[in-house]
């Protein structure tokens, strides 16, 4: 029997790693990764707290599903910014979009 | 009936647009022409408008007063603020005087200003102060009569500084917009608190008191509201007003811009300085006359001794003038307080609607004087224009002998001399006598001291002929440019300036010692009836004598090639000379009081506070501002990842709180 | 005991994986990386018995999204492909250390003094049939609400990524 403190301390520990990521790189895409992570460590704390807290509700399985699906739906549209943002400054680096402008 | 008179006022306006606008594309002929013919139809439809007004019937034995045009501008409650045109006997006469004269200069400016830079402009802003004149005297409210009183102001700003490139024009112009500005602040407040105790800025109380018809209940019983508020609010009002308009009419301590507004073109000194704008004052003072005399009659007596004084004091200072305008302008002056003493001295004696006799001469003679003068004034400065064009300099000194070559001039200047000397059969004469005659009336001491005054007037008037037309003639001057007579266009003003005032001298004079109707005083009188002016034998002989004599002791003493009897007074008297010719000290006066007195005492402080508190205290706020944004400037630098790093930091220290907590 | 050991190892395999991913230089080994760790995450939701959703986390994102990644680093990326390393100032690294270690120790103060009571469950799936009522239902506890939702918002995202993608015109 897994206690779901340690689901907690997973999803914890992914979450952060994410942040981590998201801070620290540079490439656009890379960030982008980073984040993936972080919605995933979400994801398994709705599912853990539903499965052991409130095994006789649904609402954090289709919570996960739909951060799913929006999760899809979010890369999808960064990644067609991240190309324009390439076809314009030549680069897909952070710092390139820093102002805002051209 | 007078629908058309709106185009008196809307073709000066029309065409100081055209000429503003379009002007420096047009040759200066092209210009020239507009403006002179738009002025041309202004003057035909003036006269048009004077006919048809004077031949109207009278009711009761007044001339009706027409309102063609009032429309509402700004509507606040009870008071508000019209546009319009007002016929009434002054406002007609001052019409013709306005357009004859602004007529005969700008034909004259043709000769005078042939070839100047900026000869479009010069008539643009001719037009412009003809529209504003215009509007002054055809004004149906106080307030438009501010507005129209400060587009004059503007007006002769402008055309005072119309050589700008000279430093003395700027000074000038300044000088005359800021005193006569800080007069009509006076003019301002009088008006406002006019408004606020009697609820309105009309001229109609003009129609309950002195037209003897229609009259206004609402104004009728705002004024004794008023009165009933405090007795000396309307004599407040009244003489604040009268320092707006002895700034306007350069009356003493005011009177200091004058001289000074002569370093403009000579032409504008005559429409402007001589004849309209500074009669201004009289003529605010003839609009408010009916409130004077049932209101304020102790108020005159500033009106009065104000005006003796300037007469004298300008007199005086005329009389050791080396400079023509200058002399022209102080005797303008001094003429202009003949008005005012004239409308002063016009007491009351008078119960209810019905003024007597002595009421009408004075009011009468003031407006007769103000016709007249406009006329032989405006000549003379026209005729002093012709001299410095063919001289090239206002000093008297490089003058003299001049008749020889100038006849038309000598002539013309000869006849205004005359007028203005009060010698009969010259209109000056006439205005005059009626003057004197209401003094002598008011009270002798008053008559006799104009008297003098007028004895002064003729006086310098031939000591600036003879300094000019006779005397020594400067050869050395003259040798390397020998004067001429003016073009025709500069002569034919002075001509026709000159006809109306033998005219009206002639059949005045006649007309005055035999008691005949139809004369002035038939049209233009204080309560609009028919007033036959007739003369005092007495007075007028008098009067006649001591102008002919002053005349002769001029002749004496000027017209010699030599003048020993001349340089014996300056030996004699060198300090009052000197003064004389300083004018008193009376700009140094003001100097003193202003750089002095209030700058250093009141303005320095002021400004310290101001540079210092008020200015330091927005600064300390603009520098906290500027410093915090600087510092928090790095927060927004558009680097998302840190953007991330504030946000956990956030959430985390929320966190971190809630949990505390 | 056996969902204790394959926690453990999925639990290693996902830190691991997540760690890989943040910190390699090569973004492809990234992409790479993080397919390791949504395999991981679809590990633990079969652990917890929760076979559609660890099948729609494969088919969803191991196989959707990652491919969408790769796509565009093959578009974008083209210099970090050819070997040029991505740096990470030392700064960076340490202000984004700071405030992820910050977090999670907050987060562990959390866990720490919140008390959970976890309740035993028997292997039991979830049926699929109740799953498909729920999505499409419109009852208490049922979802159509939110599921149409999300196919009119992927809807959106498929035009608004073409729109923001496609090649501007040349006039």
């Amino acid at each position: 029997m897994i206690p779901v403190e340690c689901y907690f301390a997973l999803s914890a520990l992914l979450f952060f790693i994410g942040v981590y990521g998201f801070t620290t790189r540079r490439n656009l895409i890379a960030m982008l990764i980073s984040v993936e992570l972080v919605l995933n460590a979400v994801d398994i704390n709705f599912a853990a707290i539903n499965r052991l807290l409130y095994p006789n509700g649904m609402e954090g399985m289709f919570m996960t599903l739909f951060v799913i699906g929006v999760a899809a739906a979010e890369s999808a549209v960064a990644i067609a910014i991240i190309i324009n943002v390439y076809r314009k400054f030549k680069s897909d680096s952070v710092e390139a979009i820093q102002n805002m402008k051209r | 009936m007078f629908s058309y008179t709106i185009f008196i006022m809307l073709l000066p306006l029309l065409s100081f647009i055209v000429l503003g606008l379009a002007g420096m594309k047009m040759q200066h002929k092209v210009a020239g022409l507009i403006g002179t013919c738009s002025l041309g139809l202004v003057t035909i439809l003036s006269y048009l408008t004077a006919f048809q007004y004077f031949g109207m019937d009278r009711v009761d034995g007044v001339y009706q007063t027409f309102v063609p045009y009032n429309f509402t501008w700004l509507p606040l409650g009870n008071l508000h603020f019209d546009l319009g045109i007002l016929l009434d006997p002054i406002s007609v006469m001052m019409l013709i005087v306005i357009s004859t004269v602004s007529l005969m200069v700008h034909i004259y400016s043709f000769g005078y200003m042939h070839g100047e830079k900026g000869f479009q402009r010069y008539y643009a802003f001719l037009s412009l102060f003809t529209m504003s004149m215009l509007g002054l005297v055809l004004a149906t409210n106080i307030f438009q009569m501010y507005m129209f009183w400060e587009l004059v102001g503007v007006s002769s700003y402008l055309l005072i500084g119309f050589y700008y490139p000279l430093k003395p024009a700027i000074a000038a112009s300044k000088k005359a917009f800021i005193v006569t500005r800080f007069a009509d602040m006076f003019f301002l407040v009088g008006i406002l608190t006019f408004g606020y105790f009697v609820d309105s800025f009309s001229f109609s109380f003009a129609g309950d008191i002195v037209m003897g018809q229609g009259t206004t209940p609402f104004i009728e019983a705002n004024l004794t509201k008023a009165v009933a508020a405090g007795g000396f609010i309307i004599p407040t009002a009244l003489v604040l007003m009268f320092i707006g308009g002895a700034g306007k009419s350069a009356m003493f301590p005011l009177h200091i811009w004058l001289p000074d507004a002569m370093e403009g073109p000579t032409p504008v000194s005559a429409l402007i300085h001589a004849a309209t704008m500074v009669v201004a004052g009289v003529f605010q003072i003839a609009r408010m006359f009916p409130l004077w005399i049932e209101y304020a009659p102790q108020a005159m007596s500033i009106v009065v001794w104000v005006g003796v004084f300037t007469a004298f004091y300008a007199a005086a200072v005329a009389c050791a003038q080396s400079d023509i305008k200058r002399v022209l302008a102080f005797s303008t002056i001094s003429q202009i307080a003949f008005m005012m003493v004239a409308l002063g001295v016009s007491l009351p004696g008078h119960h209810g609607a019905v003024l007597d006799n002595h009421a009408q001469l004075g009011y009468m003679a003031g407006m007769f004087h103000l016709f007249t003068h406009a006329m032989f004034k405006a000549c003379l400065f026209l005729g002093a224009g012709c001299i410095i064009h063919a001289v090239h300099s206002n000093e008297m000194a490089l003058m003299g002998g001049l008749r020889k070559y100038m006849p038309i001039t000598h002539i013309t200047f000869l006849i205004s001399c005359l007028a203005i000397a009060g010698i009969p059969f010259f209109s000056g004469f006439s205005s005059k006598e009626e003057i004197i005659t209401a003094c002598m009336e008011y009270s002798p001491v008053v008559g006799w001291i104009m008297t003098g005054i007028a004895a002064m007037t003729a006086f310098y008037m031939f000591r600036l002929y003879y300094g000019i037309f006779w005397g020594t003639e400067n050869k050395e001057a003259h040798a390397h440019h020998t004067p001429h007579e003016a073009p025709l266009t500069m002569t034919i003003p002075l001509i026709v300036l000159c006809v109306i005032t033998v005219g009206v001298g002639v059949y005045t004079t006649i007309g005055g010692f035999a008691g005949w109707g139809g004369s002035f005083g038939s049209y233009v009188s204080a309560a609009g009836t028919d007033y036959t002016i007739h003369f005092n034998t007495q007075i007028a002989a008098t009067s006649t004598v001591i102008a002919i004599l002053s005349i002769c002791l001029a002749t004496y003493i000027y017209k010699g090639e030599q003048q020993p009897i001349a340089d014996r007074l300056y030996a004699t008297f060198p300090k009052l000379h000197r003064a004389a010719y300083k004018r008193f000290y009376q700009d140094e006066i003001w100097q003193y009081v202003t750089h002095r007195i209030i700058f250093r005492l009141v303005c320095t402080p002021i400004a310290w506070f101001d540079r210092h508190v008020v200015d330091g205290t927005f600064n300390f706020l603009a520098w906290g501002a500027n410093e915090g944004g600087e510092s928090i400037r790095s927060w927004q630098s558009g680097d998302v990842r840190q953007y991330a790093v504030w946000f956990i930091t956030g959430s985390v220290a929320l966190t971190l709180i809630l949990l505390c907590i | 005991m056996g969902n204790t050991v394959m926690f453990i190892i999925l639990a290693v395999f996902i830190i691991a994986s997540a760690l890989m991913c943040v910190t390699t230089t090569k973004i492809m080994r990234a992409a790479t990386f993080m397919l390791f760790v949504l395999f991981g995450v679809a590990g633990i939701y079969f652990l917890l018995d929760y076979t559609f959703l660890g099948a729609a986390q494969i088919s969803v994102y191991a196989g959707g999204v990652t491919m969408i990644y790769v796509f565009a680093i093959q578009l974008v990326s083209k210099r970090t492909l050819q070997g040029l390393e991505e740096r990470v100032k030392s700064s960076k690294m340490i202000t984004g250390a700071l405030a992820a270690l910050a977090g999670l120790v907050v987060v562990g103060l959390i866990l720490l003094k919140t008390g959970f009571y976890t309740q035993e469950i028997a292997g039991v799936e979830v049926p699929m049939k109740e799953i498909g009522t729920a999505l499409v239902g419109s009852g208490k506890y049922q979802y159509v609400l939110p599921f149409e939702f999300i196919s009119v918002f992927l809807l959106a995202c498929i035009i608004g990524g073409l729109v923001v993608a496609r090649k501007e015109d040349k006039a």
